[in-house]
């Protein structure tokens, strides 16, 4: 018993501690966040690797800005949209957050975006890809960096079915995230030609993908459309070698990340086309970049990691300029300032939030072609941010389409 | 041509024979579980995390020491099952006068920390492992193609189903099982050394987790969580079957995957709660499982 209430003491002031340390925090420190899932099946497309990326940043840019100290707060949402906005609100509201940067998983992204306008706090989403972070759930204090579905579809849709693969049958995942995807892509298909002849729509996490994969062969389809993600995308396409379907239709990954290919292997992935928003090995800045984070993290980093180094920079870089961590002057700034560094070139921020930048449609390399570890893809097609991103479509109010 | 509900027969049969691949698995899966609890009495929820731990062991036998895909396949049981010995003596038994509801927590905090730490050492992507050169290409069975590696999954898992099945329901060794299952306080009394018995029951079940993740490893990518949602299918399967029921956790095994299999065509949406459909269905009508006996 007196075990009990003494280490409950001991838990309560463990708390109270806590609790100071978030209070002081303050005035003199430009606080930056990171939600991210960094235990789950995304846990290496940023995670532990992202918060390395956002401290190098920190530690490139001086550690201070306008004086004051730059402070990290890590935290897993564990792909759980309450915990996400739960800890975003407590951040706002305690320890004041200056900025934060959005990790995995296109749901929980919409929650912490909705907190963000409630709390107007800068919001940057660094892993998630649903579009529609820039159309129905766009806010003012959204900046969504890295890539999206649009951008996906746009590079690998268009450019297989240009190619001559002109009928598509689509292997989705079974959530917000998988529709967006699969309609993005579906729309691409059709405006260069083709036809979507149908979808299997899979359980997120399935085990087995061999009976979908049956599926999709028996539509006869030319190209198999994997509108999915993290293992489920590795488990499809090994599945998909192992039953031989990739010799009679061409996969396409809508969206894989560089940790995906290294777990698979060339020799499963070797061939395939993918829309990527960075690769380590593209000229000298993006190497030197990648093996200083390769020498700390013993991987290079996905376009997440190089996007959530980049999201950093350019925040600081904004409040310096405009002297101060006031979100409306920070906004304003950052959508009419250019951004340049190793992950973007002349990219900015358009009015309804989207980072226009470079997009890069890459084809996976075969085991021959390889030459060193990680020397994994071959540049197919560079594509301006303009053609990557779209028009706007006027979903988002802060940014009515052109007539 | 032929068709079931619009689907022409060869589709169907197709499907059928991927669902017994993933029964195979499911039926090796819960044949372990139905022996730890039929002696033990405890719900191995750290049953999945062994699984995950067979296939790591493997893939981490080829990188580092180059151990064939053959040795692999007996030395990965006898090391993790090793390990699970390990746990008996240390953690479960320590338990083993207190309600099943403490075992199912102990094992259950013990598979989060074995995730937790793979996870953490070797991240969430993944590793693949090369498919055996000897089980390379694949049969055509005139209606499908089935890659030989899947053919050998489903020989191997059922041939060491029924070896299990027939060592505890034919042989003197498995008499005293079933014996230290039905009373074991008496079966001691006779001289016969009933901790010994439940030390090496565990080991053995965590083995044929361990053996099934082997059997895995070259058909899917080997993560830190492969065993997660496997483990809860295996659950509904073990409860279908009726708990501590071999013959029952076997069959059911194998059902449940073509019941599975055949759900993906005809809605793929369902077939992750299409088990669990079942599961309620049987307790509703058939509370100690379809091949169980009700407690008296």
């Amino acid at each position: 018993m007196t075990f009990t209430v003494r280490s409950m003491g001991l838990a309560a002031a463990a708390l109270y501690t806590a609790t100071l340390a978030v209070a002081t925090a303050g005035p003199n420190e430009v606080v930056i966040g990171d939600i991210d899932d960094m235990s789950g099946t995304y846990a290496d497309v940023m995670g532990a690797g992202g918060v390395e990326a956002i401290k190098m940043a920190i530690a490139d840019f001086g550690g201070t800005v306008l004086g004051k100290k730059i402070t990290l707060l890590t935290v897993d949402h564990q792909n759980k949209p309450d915990v996400a906005s739960s800890k975003f609100r407590e951040w706002a509201d305690q320890s004041g957050l200056n900025l934060l940067l959005g990790g995995s998983n296109t749901g929980v992204n919409i929650a912490m975006a909705k907190v963000a306008a409630a709390k107007h706090v800068p919001f940057f989403s660094i892993g998630a890809g649903g579009a529609s972070l820039t159309n129905e759930d766009c806010t003012a204090y959204t900046v969504h960096y890295t890539y999206d579905t649009t951008a996906l579809a746009n590079g690998t849709a268009t450019t297989i079915a240009k190619a001559g693969g002109k009928t598509w049958y689509y292997l989705t995942a079974d959530y917000a995230f998988g529709t967006q995807l699969q309609n993005a892509a579906s729309k691409v298909v059709e405006s260069n030609g083709g036809k979507n002849l149908g979808a299997v729509r899979v359980p997120l996490g399935a085990a087995d993908f061999s009976s979908f994969l049956l599926q999709a062969q028996g539509s006869r389809a030319q190209v198999l459309g994997l509108a999915n993600a993290g293992t489920d995308f590795s488990n499809s396409l090994k599945a998909a070698n192992e039953f031989g379907i990739t010799k009679t239709m061409k996969p396409a990954a809508l969206l894989a990340f560089i940790n995906n290919i290294d777990s698979l292997g060339l020799q499963a992935a070797q061939g395939l086309y993918l829309t990527t928003a960075f690769y380590w090995d593209l000229d000298a800045e993006t190497r030197a970049f990648g093996k200083r984070y390769f020498a700390v993290m013993k991987r290079y980093p996905s376009m997440d990691q190089a996007g959530a180094y980049s999201a950093t920079l350019t925040y600081l870089k904004a409040v310096k300029a405009v002297g101060s961590t006031d979100a409306e002057k920070v906004m304003a700034e950052l959508k009419k300032s250019k951004i340049n560094d190793v992950f973007a070139k002349g990219g900015y921020v358009r009015a309804d939030g989207v980072m226009i930048h470079k997009m890069y449609v890459m084809q996976v390399k075969t085991p021959q072609e390889s030459k060193y570890p990680w020397d994994y893809y071959k540049v197919v097609k560079v594509m301006d941010g303009e053609e990557a991103f779209g028009p706007v479509t006027g979903l988002c109010p802060l940014a009515p389409a052109a007539h | 041509m032929t068709e079931i509900f619009g689907m022409p027969l060869v589709v169907v049969l197709g499907q059928l024979m991927l669902g017994l691949v993933n029964g195979a698995f499911y039926a090796l899966l819960s044949l372990g579980l139905a022996v730890i609890f039929g002696l033990l009495g405890v719900v191995n929820f750290a049953h999945g995390a062994f699984y995950t731990l067979g296939a790591f062991a493997a893939i981490l036998g080829f990188q580092w020491f180059g151990v064939s895909y053959w040795v692999s396949l007996w030395l990965v049981p006898l090391v993790v099952g090793a390990l699970g010995i390990v746990v008996e003596r240390v953690l479960l038994t320590r338990i083993k006068r207190l309600e099943p509801l403490y075992g199912l927590l102990l094992t259950f905090g013990l598979a989060l920390a074995i995730v937790g730490l793979l996870q953490r050492v070797f991240g969430s992507s993944g590793f693949s492992y090369p498919v055996p050169e000897a089980l390379q290409g694949a049969f055509n069975l005139g209606f499908m193609i089935l890659p030989k590696y899947r053919a050998w999954v489903i020989v191997a898992s059922i041939a060491v189903c029924f070896g299990t099945w027939l060592i505890i329901e034919r042989t003197k060794l498995g008499a005293t099982l079933r014996a230290a299952t039905e009373n074991a306080p008496l079966l001691q009394s006779f001289g016969v050394n009933v901790p010994l018995l439940v030390m090496l029951t565990y080991g053995a079940g965590v083995a044929l987790a361990a053996l099934a993740g082997v059997l895995a490893a070259p058909v899917i990518v080997v993560t830190p969580d492969m065993g997660v949602s496997l483990v809860t299918v295996v659950f509904a399967v073990v409860v279908i079957g009726g708990m501590g029921s071999i013959l029952g956790s076997i069959v059911t095994g194998l059902v449940l995957g073509v019941i599975e299999g055949l759900t993906k065509v005809f809605y793929p949406e369902a077939s992750n709660i299409v088990v669990f459909v079942i599961m309620a269905l049987v307790l509703l009508f058939r509370p100690a499982g379809l091949f169980g006996r009700e407690q008296t």
